[in-house]
């Protein structure tokens, strides 16, 4: 064992300890940033502080992607492998730096200078293929040196913002962080105003009346699950931002936190008045090391400026809020899985019911919603929820944001209200095709979703629409793949992301991600078994069915899709 | 009585207090639905997934170990959806460790007419046995991921917290802090995990050297515990 001095990291444990468990993985996190990983000893003397059982602290080590038990390289590169990245040559990248790097101090007996990952996808899929260098994204990687790449020298993306309509991302488009003051003058915090005005239950009805569904997915309605929060008699409730977003092919949470902070504050702030909650959590993904860096600086603001803390612009409202960061766990994006790493354990997620709202984060009622659905609350209050209904459809009101990325003349982020037709979307606003190809497919609703093709082009994306045309909204992700594309390596890259994510906690998610990952890896090199395709079909159907939560259940929706759309793909093979 | 749930499983209809399971339930008529993770004294957890029913209006299928009754809930515990789920998750089991040495398992292969080789080509987990100390070994190529001895280690029964996890998704494997061996952990020889296992994965160091022929004088000189020294031991 490496002797290590525990002096840089024991003030930092002395102010973490009193929160005792919770403060796990806050606590591994600043270990690994003084030491570069976490040491035994650092290990041990983080589990006596918060009084964490030793072999606790080795299982949630264990279980983050982006913790390490054992030394690594001074610069950590994650490169991103999924689909969008591989398509625009992420694997060439690899093989390339991982060459570099090779005869980069890469001795035996001795610690590489460089440690090189490859990543599930990093939300950086409009600026294809996506890395971080040391947790900083860098773009167009293949033109700079090798040299300049460690130092992590490099451009660094910008959003890409475009649509009908500007209502979630009108702060967005400034090309800078819309700080306080410019938040302030553009009649921010107006909302948290009036609501403060108002009995919590006005808000809940203003928001119910609104139509808002959750952006996360799951299209649940908001409020609803607001009132049913409030209506618990459990005290203290909790309100937690979900920024741990990970879907394959999104990122339009990293969009509105990179660039419009206080407008997701503003959301929170309101939930939590509306519960009666007096503290509150964000959970912002790992791999978002400059957009957590970007909230904390607008909490900071926000709390100098009177809008977090005790009596919030005088009035009788409290209410303190925590960022947190994650650790490389896809899983933690699932509710129940994300309050067990806030709680300082594996994301495991937790068999429902109880759902959050009565028994959530610490066993207390808690809302747990998406950015972008707090995102759209300030709008909603201070418009009202009739003004709010004038976007969109009937049935699927307000503004959305599509991430939409792949094989199209200009990927990025686009919003629009509910009801423009994917062909609109796709040929008006991101400029059809690249390379003036056509389209073989496209994902919606990332790794976790369902494959459209042409036909499906003047589809209404709503939700009834989608719904109908047997395709999920999920997120917003539309990943496109022209006509040249291999979908057997598509397919590969879904299965790998998911082999690799599941948690293990359920059979059919922990034994069925791994198995379809197998078959679809012969799928791939043109060596199917017979049987294989009964055997995608079994073992898809039971993890939709059988898993626990809702990763497992949807670990084979991509597959399953294929299968249906493009039989021939999976019986061509199977003669040899 | 009015507190009583009213509801049907496999056509029975049944009355049960509010808060039982589905499991329960069934058992109380004497319709036995399969389980490999649950166990009477420990929490369930519902992740082996075989005890899933079918319930009307569910979107998915439905574990009946943690699922509570509801009033005129429709249960059916032997569908062609729920066979279906069984024997695939069995199958996959049996592609994925060593199930010689878990009967209940194998019978319920048997009962389910699983093709014990449904994947060819699999990846197999086989670490090899560890043995470390001179009470029980540890042989996680039998072990089936219940999560039993982790519990029972835990909160479950005996609050020794010895042994956690390592990796996760299908490479998970219980382990323990920075892998050490277990003489070195908080582990206090209890002996419960090993009464909790049901495949074998955990075993009595004495009866794991009798399985392989050695004489009683040997084992006897294998298996003693040095008390004093290890007590000491965190």
């Amino acid at each position: 064992m490496t002797k290590i001095s525990l002096e840089p990291l024991m003030p930092i444990l002395d102010k973490l300890a009193p929160k005792g468990r919770t403060a796990l993985l806050p606590a591994l996190q600043a270990a690994q940033k003084i030491y570069g990983y976490v040491p035994e000893q650092a290990a041990v003397a983080i589990a006596n502080r918060l009084h964490v059982p030793l072999a606790d602290v080795h299982g949630v080590l264990e279980f983050y992607a982006l913790l390490y038990r054992t030394p690594v390289g001074k610069t950590v590169i994650h490169i991103c492998a999924d689909p969008v990245c591989a398509m625009a040559g992420a694997d060439t990248m690899l093989k390339q730096t991982s060459r570099k790097f090779e005869f980069h101090g890469k001795h035996k007996d001795k610690t590489p200078t460089v440690t090189i990952e490859r990543s599930p996808c990093l939300g950086l899929c409009e600026h294809a293929p996506a890395l971080l260098v040391q947790s900083t994204p860098l773009v167009q990687p293949e033109s700079y040196t090798w040299e300049d790449l460690i130092a992590g020298k490099g451009k660094k993306p910008r959003s890409i913002i475009g649509g009908d309509i500007s209502i979630l991302t009108a702060n967005c488009r400034k090309g800078q962080i819309v700080w306080l003051e410019d938040y302030k003058a553009q009649g921010g915090y107006q909302a948290l105003n009036k609501v403060l005005q108002m009995a919590p239950q006005e808000v809940i009805e203003e928001v119910k009346a609104s139509g808002l569904v959750g952006r996360g997915g799951a299209a649940f309605p908001t409020g609803l699950k607001w009132e049913s929060a409030a209506q618990s008699t459990a005290q203290p409730k909790y309100v937690v931002c979900n920024a741990d977003e990970a879907e394959p092919g999104t990122f339009k949470d990293r969009v509105l936190m990179e660039n419009d902070p206080h407008l997701i504050l503003e959301g929170i702030l309101i939930a939590a008045y509306a519960i009666g909650a007096t503290y509150g959590y964000m959970y912002i993904r790992g791999e978002y090391e400059y957009q957590y860096q970007v909230m904390s600086q607008a909490v900071d603001e926000a709390k100098k400026d009177g809008l977090i803390g005790n009596n919030i612009l005088q009035s009788d409202f409290s209410f303190e809020l925590e960022l947190r960061q994650g650790a490389g766990a896809y899983i933690c994006g699932e509710e129940t899985a994300l309050f067990e790493s806030i709680e300082g354990k594996r994301g495991f997620p937790r068999v429902k019911p109880p759902f959050p709202t009565t028994a959530g984060l610490f066993g207390k009622p808690t809302v747990i919603n998406n950015v972008e659905t707090l995102a759209n609350v300030p709008f909603i209050i201070q418009k009202g929820a009739t003004e709010y209904r004038k976007i969109g459809t009937e049935k699927s009101p307000g503004p959305k944001l599509f991430c939409v990325s792949g094989d199209v003349a200009k990927p990025g982020l686009y919003e629009v209200p509910f009801g423009v037709t994917f062909r609109h979307l796709l040929f008006d606003l991101a400029g059809g095709i690249r390379n003036n190809r056509t389209m073989k497919a496209a994902l919606f609703g990332g790794a976790a979703g369902a494959f459209a093709t042409e036909s499906d082009l003047d589809v209404r994306l709503t939700f009834e629409d989608l719904r109908v045309a047997g395709l999920p909204l999920g997120s917003g992700v539309i990943t496109v793949f022209d006509e040249t594309r291999d979908m057997r390596d598509v397919l590969l890259r879904l299965a790998h992301f998911f082999a690799e994510e599941s948690c293990g906690k359920c059979y059919p998610c922990q034994i069925g991600t791994q198995r379809q990952y197998e078959i679809l890896q012969r799928l791939a090199t043109s060596s199917l078994l017979p049987g294989d395709l009964e055997r995608l079909q079994d073992v898809g159907w039971t993890m939709t069915e059988a898993s626990l939560c809702g990763l497992g259940q949807t670990a084979a929706s991509a597959v399953l899709s294929a299968i249906r759309l493009w039989p021939e793909l999976f019986k061509s093979h199977q003669a040899h | 009585m009015t507190n009583q749930i009213t509801l049907t499983i496999d056509e029975k209809e049944i009355l049960v207090p509010p808060g039982t399971t589905i499991l329960k339930a069934a058992q109380s008529v004497g319709i036995n639905i399969p389980t490999i993770c649950y166990h009477d004294y420990c929490t369930a957890n519902a992740l082996c997934r075989i005890c899933v029913v079918e319930v009307e209006g569910a979107r998915t299928l439905v574990p009946a170990c943690v699922a509570q009754v509801s009033n005129n809930m429709r249960v059916r515990t032997n569908s062609e959806r729920v066979i279906r789920a069984r024997r695939t998750i069995l199958e996959m089991l049996a592609s994925s460790v060593d199930l010689s040495d878990a009967p209940d398992i194998l019978a319920m292969l048997q009962e389910y007419q699983v093709d014990t080789n449904r994947f060819p080509e699999a990846e197999e987990r086989k670490p090899s046995v560890i043995d470390d100390n001179p009470m029980y070994i540890r042989d996680y190529a039998k072990c089936i991921l219940c999560w039993r001895c982790v519990q029972v280690c835990a909160t479950d029964a005996q609050y020794t917290f010895a042994i956690n996890f390592s990796g996760r998704g299908y490479e998970t494997q219980i382990g323990t802090f920075y892998d050490k061996p277990i003489p070195e952990t908080t582990c206090v020889f209890c002996g419960q995990c090993v009464g909790v296992c049901p495949t074998g994965a955990l075993k009595p160091k004495k009866q794991w050297l009798l399985e392989q022929g050695l004489p009683p004088a040997e084992i006897v000189q294998l298996t003693r515990f040095n008390r004093s020294a290890n007590s000491r031991c965190r």
